[in-house]
């Protein structure tokens, strides 16, 4: 007798955030099939809305539900994700709305791959299965490389190809590690893993393929959230990729790898192997340090913003080598907060894109192009400057907050060195975020400047620009529900 | 009005915002009423203060995250209550004798920002806010030293961000520390600082968390050898920034030290006395040389600041209650001393664009006005009796004397040195011979010059004749102080140190 799955199991609410993306990618597949040549404002609605009934579906998931056979796990930190997977979204969506015409946002398939591209992180947010993360991981970073390649210029073609490369390398490290996992413990479910080795602890023979197989999984999750020293790849991404999708990748894709992180180290923490734990926080100081200082350097706005969303993974990333779930909650706010701020920054450097390199030969968005921008557009130099000012982390703006929980949740472990050394390193760090500052506000304007700031102005570009500022500067009023509602999804899901 | 504080920090802020809409010919007059109504209401807070009671008045706390213990809570005591008037008062000064040409408007709605802050860290009793409020003074201190200072204006102002923003992270874990020893033992988080207070931290941890502490108040006090930020952030701000830089920004660290470092390590604090002091008589001595051989006007002052800020840092370090109110009767005096000083630096460098020293000479002849008042100030300064410089100057070495007279006696040479290079620069650049020929047709000080000066001048003679309803209330606020350090205390050594205070007769109850 053919031993059938209990249907029961499929539970297929528990995918329906997924199912509503998916729909909603297919839909516009099969509208442009059926009438070609319509305009995308009606495909950014489109996507927009099935983002929103995406969000909507997954904040009324059921805590602590499993699906898809068990492989599905719907607990705190999968809503949390997914909540910023869709959140990210949808704050980048409207910038496809833009003034001037770009080549990616003419094709519909723009946007069911973008589509594609969140049911894929979903995945990975929302499975504790080895292989289907796997799965997901290649569905969100293939038509991420795709989305990036359509930007059309050559550096966004070295862009994609670049990163390409870099995660199917990537991808490659995971399955192994994915393969060792499996070969120790016999399973690709993480909850049986940890069952396993937490069985077979004792055993020394079990403990070099265990670790192993995470430092394997280290170096594939480091790819993906740019740790130093497997960073390379990132600034060339983010340079040849337009503004928005650069910031949407400084976010959203890393959301989605630090939920499989916090998952999967979430093991080893508890199994208390020290190895690990040093490994990471070693990882996390070095990023954070070295991306420090190659900000510094920078001619470009967008490559330091790139370098630092790299020092900004680093310091979030210390947090899981906690296993506390204050530590585990501050990821999430960090992430939050970091995603309206860095969006909104990225999306300045998007209003003032030119067709052509017109500041610098080899750079769009040098820094000597938002020289003086204080006289010539007052307001847009206020806010970029308090998009700069929360990146570094200066009060009363949002990511104070975010960096203030973390280095607490460092500090309650009784790290006191690694919070005084990144703590020294958001120093250093405010001095490449001033230098902005320093030339908008500071600096008269030269002649290349003269004829910038709104070459790419629009109002959904204002209307997500206005959102994130809103959303910085009046951080303080809302933290608390904020975090609290963050705690309590932790909490609930055992972290 | 029980909301006063409230009413204190938001009053610039809205107006600053609302200054956005006023044109730019008439917002000089319109800063200048937001700066007298804010100056009244922090009199208004000085006459509904009750002097006897020694603890904090005017307490508001709003709970802003409970679940991680961080709440709006404000208070003042005699301690804070002087600060918060001379930085309204400062503020108002500087306005007054605003002489830039350049963006008015800007100017005017950032000093109103810059109040917000000022205000706000000194009447903040939780932490965090404290620390929101510290950290957000930066900003428009960078934005001011950047936008209208001189030809290295940029090195300077992001020399002075980036210092003071390294030292203040250092102070934050030490503060996330504490909070998170006061949540292990009493199981809920809280930055107030009275909940702090009733904190008794073991001896080990103190010795670490003061020099956390330490470091970011040093750095803004500035101490030796943290303090190469300064000469140049003065030697680049515009002449307002100077002002508040000196009378108002500085004093946070000194604050800071009384506020927080004493009352929360005792312990550590006396263990720590002779390094600190050690560091402070370099401070007071080594500044004071350096000052004698510069050849900039600008640049004595600013040096002759960081000296007597030694005074203030050895007067609090006194652990008595002489040498704190002395010190922070020292921290006033500093604030009107120095600030009127950069003003008439920058008086005479409206008229020649020039402060190097070699210019000047024979200046009083043209300038009688101007010589008077920077003669008083000067005398002032070097801490001549009858002046404010003297008060707090003498307590401080006085408090200190209990302490080490060896020392005191070596920290009292700084008022011999004070004497020589001020004297010196009164010398040089107002008596003698008026060989320059472009100093012949000087103008003396004009109207709004003449007001901005003169009641400073009343302040220095004032408190340095009847000081009493000054020093009183500081002097209540810091018997308390001393008082808690004393019940703190845990090694004989501190009791011992802190004990000295009680010859005095207020803590011998």
């Amino acid at each position: 007798m053919i031993n059938l799955p209990d249907l029961s199991s499929l539970n297929l609410i528990s995918m329906s955030p997924m199912f509503v993306i998916l729909l909603g990618a297919l839909a516009i597949l099969c509208i442009d099939l059926i009438k070609p040549n319509l305009d995308k404002t009606l495909y950014v609605i489109l996507t927009m809305l099935t983002l929103f009934i995406a969000l909507g579906a997954t904040l009324s998931l059921n805590i602590n539900e499993r699906g898809l056979f068990d492989t599905i796990l719907i607990d705190g930190v999968s809503v949390l994700g997914q909540t910023l997977i869709i959140g990210g979204s949808i704050l980048f969506i409207p910038l496809a709305l833009t003034k001037r015409k770009f080549h990616d946002f003419s094709y519909p398939e723009f946007f069911s791959l973008f589509l594609f591209m969140v049911f894929g992180f979903q995945f990975m947010a929302a499975s504790d299965n080895l292989i289907l993360i796997f799965v997901g991981l290649e569905t969100g970073s293939l038509a991420l490389y795709t989305l990036i390649a359509m930007h059309n210029t050559k550096l966004a073609h070295e862009a994609a190809i670049k990163y390409f490369t870099m995660g199917a390398m990537a991808a490659g490290f995971f399955v192994m590690g994915a393969a060792i996992i499996y070969a120790t413990t016999g399973s690709v479910e993480m909850y049986s893993i940890a069952k396993v080795l937490q069985d077979r602890i004792g055993d020394t023979e079990i403990i070099v393929p265990i670790i192993g197989g995470a430092l394997f999984m280290i170096v594939a999750i480091g790819f993906k959230v740019s740790l130093v020293p497997f960073h390379m790849w990132t600034p060339d991404a983010y340079e040849g990729a337009s503004a928005p999708m650069a910031g949407y990748m400084s976010v959203v894709p890393k959301v989605a790898m630090m939920v499989v992180a916090i998952r999967l180290f979430g093991i080893y923490m508890e199994l208390n192997i020290e190895i690990i734990k040093t490994t990471i926080i070693l990882l996390a100081i070095v990023t954070t340090t070295l991306a420090n200082m190659m900000a510094l350097v920078q001619k470009d706005v967008k490559r330091m913003l790139a370098y630092s969303s790299i020092s900004h993974a680093g310091f979030v990333l210390i947090a899981i080598a906690l296993d506390t779930t204050k530590g585990y909650s501050s990821i999430f706010l960090y992430y939050g907060l970091f995603m309206f701020t860095n969006l909104g920054a990225f999306t300045m450097l998007w209003i003032s894109r030119h067709k052509y390199n017109v500041h610098h030969d080899r750079f769009h968005h040098p820094y000597s192009k938002f020289a003086g921008m204080i006289k010539k557009a007052p307001i847009s130099a206020v806010v970029m400057a308090v998009f700069m000012l929360s990146l570094a982390g200066v009060p009363p703006f949002s990511l104070f907050w975010g960096k203030l929980y973390v280095l607490s949740a460092i500090v309650d472990s009784g790290y006191y060195v690694v919070a005084i050394i990144m703590a020294l390193n958001s120093a250093i760090a405010v001095y490449y975020y001033l230098k902005l500052v320093v030339y908008m506000f500071l600096k008269e304007p030269d002649e290349s400047s003269k004829n910038v700031v709104y070459a790419n102005r629009a109002f959904s570009l204002e209307l997500v620009i206005g959102i994130a500022a809103f959303v910085t500067i009046t951080s303080i009023f809302y933290i608390e529900p904020l975090m609290s509602f963050i705690t309590d999804l932790v909490g609930a899901s055992g972290y | 009005m029980s909301n006063i504080l409230t009413v204190l920090i938001f009053f610039p802020l809205i107006a600053a915002i609302l200054g956005l809409f006023v044109s730019q010919k008439s917002i000089r007059v319109y800063g200048i009423t937001v700066a007298v109504a804010e100056f009244l209401l922090s009199l208004w807070l000085w006459m509904s203060f009750d002097s006897n009671y020694a603890g904090m008045q005017f307490v508001e706390k709003l709970k802003l995250i409970p679940d991680f213990g961080i709440s709006y809570y404000l208070g003042v005591d005699g301690i804070s209550l002087f600060i918060v008037i001379m930085a309204t008062l400062m503020t108002l000064i500087g306005i007054i004798a605003l002489s830039i040409k350049k963006d008015v408007k800007n100017m005017i709605i950032t000093l109103l920002f810059l109040e917000v802050a000022m205000v706000g860290v000194f009447v903040s009793l939780d932490v965090i806010l404290f620390y929101v409020f510290w950290e957000f003074s930066l900003v428009p201190m960078l934005y001011i030293i950047g936008a209208w200072g001189g030809d290295k204006r940029l090195y300077a102002s992001i020399k002075f961000f980036v210092y003071t923003f390294a030292g203040s992270l250092v102070m934050l874990i030490g503060i996330l520390y504490v909070a998170y020893i006061y949540y292990s033992t009493t199981g809920v988080w809280s930055f107030s600082l009275t909940d702090w207070y009733g904190l008794i931290l073991p001896i080990s941890v103190q010795k670490y968390l003061f020099w956390a502490f330490f470091l970011g108040f040093a750095i803004k006090v500035p101490m030796f050898p943290f303090h190469t930020w300064l000469p140049y952030a003065h030697g680049q701000a515009p002449t307002v920034g100077s002002v508040i830089l000196a009378a108002v920004l500085l004093k946070m660290g000194s604050y800071g030290f009384v506020r927080f470092s004493l009352p929360l390590f005792p312990d550590a604090s006396v263990a720590y006395i002779l390094p600190v002091v050690i560091i402070a008589i370099i401070m007071i001595i080594y500044t004071a040389m350096v000052a004698y051989a510069q050849k900039d006007m600008k640049q004595v002052i600013a040096y002759s600041s960081i000296s007597h800020m030694g005074i203030i840092v050895l007067g609090t370090f006194a652990m008595n209650v002489e040498g704190i109110a002395g010190s922070i009767f020292q921290m006033l005096s500093h604030g009107i001393v120095s600030g009127a000083l950069f003003l008439l630096v920058g008086v005479i460098y409206d008229r020649r664009h020039t402060k190097e020293l070699s210019q000047f000479g024979g200046i009083a002849k043209v300038m009688p006005n101007y010589a008077t008042i920077f003669v008083i100030m000067t005398m002032a300064s070097v801490g001549l009796p009858l002046t404010i410089g003297f008060i707090g100057e003498y307590l401080s070495l006085l408090g200190f004397f209990k302490v080490s007279p060896v020392l005191t006696v070596i920290a009292g040479t700084s008022i011999i040195l004070g004497a020589v290079y001020m004297l010196n620069i009164t010398r040089k650049t107002f008596f003698g011979p008026l060989t320059n020929p472009e100093n012949k047709k000087l103008k003396d000080l004009n109207a709004k010059e003449l007001t901005a000066l003169i009641p400073l001048v009343a302040i220095v003679v004032w408190l340095g004749i009847y000081p009493k309803p000054v020093l009183q209330p500081i002097d209540n606020s810091t018997k308390a102080l001393v008082q808690l350090m004393h019940k703190k205390a845990q090694t004989k050594q501190a009791k011992a140190t802190i004990l000295v205070s009680k010859s005095h007769e207020g803590v011998n109850k």
